[in-house]
């Protein structure tokens, strides 16, 4: 599990607190208004900001410190997920080995990856020559390789349509229950909290507040969540 | 949502090579200019002809960026409005005296105003007394010549950024073309024209081959020329030394102050668009720009012409001398090239990292810091261990990849923030450092810039006529020196043979790299 004890993010005059735990294998939807510090909250989880005062625990361990690469968790961001330079294979292996070299047995695992999202056929393609969605999938086989504990969504699917960020958000969610890892996952639409979430991370007024159970946090919310959501 | 940007820097570049290889051109420079200083005799003081040198300097750098950005200004005002056949070739042609070895545009100016030149031929015939190319006007016209170009492509550049609303908005209030010109043009023209007349003097104040080949003499010796006389022929360190000390300061501070106006340089900078214009559509001034744009192509077009009529011509003739010279200057451009990435790519990851971009004044080191003042400075400090002679091409080539590293930390740079800008997190997430992540992402991405800059040194390095021409011996001869020699034997033929083979060498290298980079590189 992971832990953030008494952690507070600094930028410039923007504050952000958080004190709380994440279970593994468990969905959580991180809410909030627009710069409430929801990005913020993700990006200090995996180390590209720091954080200026507490500290945060994996398994008992330290990692306030640790490089983003050397963190139990993978993120896929808002956009350039992937490489353009470098073919659908090429990319997904650069989860398993950083400077791409892959063994005949890590192909084999990056071609089952690739399998599993349905993209097979593709694996010579540049990302340029695939559509949104298969980008995504791309992304997403990676994200499968790297196999982390902790895997957390910036609004990755932002750009996609209805129908195919559901379908994506459910592949999110299959593979995540399979890898036993837990996800994290930025949203605005409370839609997406019923679909994939188990809890809720509420970001607002300079805090992440603890996660809270989804649907008991959804069906009878706060009046701070419930202006939020824009329901009287 | 409005994502707020993280503002981090998540990947660090090699920091530590980068600033072993600034250290690396600091010391070169510096121990060059120790070694000089240690010979310079204290009171010898600047003689009057080192005043003379010293004016002289000033006074045609000035003159040749005044007149180079005066005609730049309607030249690209024309190309900025007109589209007509043969535009996009014309632009590219502006950039080539940039790469051109100088001592071939000499040949070739020499050819159409020289003593018995196309010009005085034609000047003759009508009964008009000649003109003389050499001397001050020689020196500004070869500058201008090399320098307008050069000066039109960044003002085409500053015309290229005026928003297209801006035109449709004076199109609606049927601007008249003087007041067109004062509200939309000359706004921009104020931004961009220091920075243009900046980096044509200070390129002009360390000039050293044209001013060997169209100066000399008492009352046409720039700087650099005295610093090789010196040592040449005088063989007086102390006055070399004192010279170059004066070099440096001269062109130092000037590429100092110029640092904060020049512009940086796009590759392919879709220079080659034009946006739709409804203003000076009148007889006249249409008539105006084709005029213009008519005495510019011809301007650049003719002596380069000269050039390849002449050369092959020449080419039957030339010693086998021309040949073995040939060879030298590819190795010498080839290694050049190697050396220039080998500093550049670390500086420029090294400047990336950091959020002032300050170090690039190392980089102007390498422009300003004379190249015979860095060739006297080495062959102090050899000479008492072995023989100078022996590295005469090693230095030249250090000497050429510093001289390209400003514009080459000028090309790396911007596009090299971008990258890391853009997918900086996803590499700091997969764990890339070191040699991977330059293998992965940066060399891939910047393919395109590297092959711009490899091409570039390579073509200077190829045309440069500096500190081989203080070492020289019988040995080790760069084609440019051969070029020289052969000019000085008045064996013009063989020389203009010389002088195709080099421009095609120059090109050839260039295109090779340029292309090379592009090559089958995605978007």
């Amino acid at each position: 599990m992971l832990k953030l004890e008494n952690a507070q993010i600094t930028q410039g005059n923007f504050r952000l607190s958080a004190d709380l735990t994440l279970e593994p294998a468990r969905n959580y939807a991180v809410i909030g208004p627009s710069g409430s510090g929801k990005s913020t909250l993700l990006g200090a989880l995996c180390g590209f900001i720091p954080l200026s005062k507490g500290r945060m625990l994996w398994k008992g361990t330290d990692i306030t410190t640790a490089a983003p690469g050397a963190r139990p968790m993978t993120m896929l961001f808002q956009d350039n997920n992937l490489f353009p330079h470098l073919s659908v294979l090429q990319n997904v292996a650069l989860g398993l080995r950083p400077d791409g070299r892959i063994s005949a047995t890590e192909k084999t695992v990056v071609m089952d990856a690739l399998a599993r999202v349905d993209l097979s056929d593709h694996i010579q393609a540049k990302p340029g020559a695939l559509s949104g969605g298969q980008q995504s999938r791309v992304a997403m086989a990676r994200v499968l390789v790297q196999a982390r504990p902790l895997v957390l969504l910036d609004e990755p699917f932002a750009a996609l349509g209805p129908a195919l960020r559901n379908e994506m958000l459910d592949l999110v969610r299959v593979m995540a229950a399979q890898t036993g890892a837990a996800l994290v996952m930025v949203t605005h639409s409370p839609e997406d909290v019923r679909r994939i979430a188990d809890e809720v991370i509420f970001v607002e007024g300079g805090r992440a507040h603890a996660p809270r159970p989804a649907a008991a946090l959804m069906d009878d919310p706060p009046p701070e969540l419930r202006a939020y959501l824009g329901q009287e | 949502m409005a994502q707020s940007v993280v503002p981090i820097n998540p990947v660090i570049l090699s920091r530590k090579t980068g600033i072993s290889a600034a250290f690396l051109v600091l010391a070169l420079i510096l121990l060059a200019l120790i070694a000089v200083l240690s010979r310079a005799e204290a009171g010898t003081g600047l003689g009057a002809g080192d005043w003379a040198a010293i004016r002289f300097t000033a006074t045609q750098a000035l003159c040749s960026a005044l007149l180079s950005v005066l005609f730049a200004v309607p030249v690209a005002r024309a190309l900025a409005r007109r589209r007509f056949a043969g535009r996009a070739a014309l632009v590219t042609l502006l950039g080539a005296p940039f790469i051109l070895p100088v001592i071939v545009a000499v040949l070739g100016l020499l050819t159409v105003f020289g003593r018995s030149g196309w010009l005085n031929v034609g000047l003759e015939f009508l009964g008009l007394p000649t003109v003389s190319i050499y001397g001050f006007h020689g020196v500004v016209l070869a500058h201008v010549f090399f320098n307008m170009p050069l000066a039109t492509r960044l003002l085409l550049q500053g015309w290229q950024t005026i928003p297209s609303e801006r035109f449709r908005l004076a199109a609606q209030l049927r601007l008249t073309p003087s007041s067109m010109f004062r509200a939309v043009e000359w706004p921009m023209l104020v931004q961009v024209i220091p920075g243009a007349l900046a980096l044509v003097f200070v390129i002009c104040l360390t000039s050293f081959a044209v001013a060997l080949t169209l100066g000399g003499g008492p009352r046409a010796t720039t700087i650099e020329l005295a610093i090789y006389q010196a040592f040449r022929f005088d063989f007086d360190l102390g006055r070399a030394a004192l010279l170059s000390v004066v070099q440096l300061v001269l062109a130092g501070s000037m590429a100092l102050i110029a640092l904060r106006f020049v512009p940086s340089i796009s590759v392919g900078g879709g220079l080659d668009r034009v946006m739709p214009r409804w203003d000076a559509r009148g007889g006249m001034q249409r008539l105006g720009d084709g005029f213009v744009i008519t005495v510019a192509a011809l301007f650049l077009l003719v002596p380069l012409a000269a050039v390849v009529l002449r050369g092959l011509m020449g080419l039957p003739s030339m010693p086998p001398t021309v040949y073995h010279a040939a060879g030298i200057s590819v190795i010498v451009a080839v290694a050049s090239i190697f050396v220039l990435l080998a500093l550049a790519l670390p500086m420029a990851g090294w400047i990336v990292g950091r959020r002032a971009g300050g170090v690039e004044a190392v980089g102007l080191l390498g422009l300003s810091a004379s190249p015979l003042m860095i060739g006297t400075g080495w062959f102090i400090v050899i000479n008492p261990y072995a023989d100078p002679f022996d590295f005469a091409l090693p230095v030249t080539v250090l000497v050429n990849a510093m001289m390209a590293l400003p514009f080459a930390l000028r090309i790396l740079v911007p596009p090299m923030r971008d990258t890391v800008q853009r997918y900086g997190r996803l590499s700091a997430m997969l764990g890339l450092r070191g040699w991977a992540l330059w293998q992965v992402l940066l060399l891939p991405r910047l393919r395109a810039q590297i092959g711009f800059s490899a091409g570039l040194t390579g073509a200077l390095s190829m045309g440069d006529l500096g500190v081989i021409a203080l070492f020289a011996d019988p040995e080790r001869v760069t084609l440019p020196l051969q070029m020289v020699r052969l000019m000085g034997a008045y064996r013009m033929d063989a020389a203009a043979g010389a002088a195709l083979l080099l421009l095609g060498l120059s090109l050839g290298i260039f295109w090779i790299c340029d292309k090379g980079g592009r090559w089958r590189a995605e978007a």
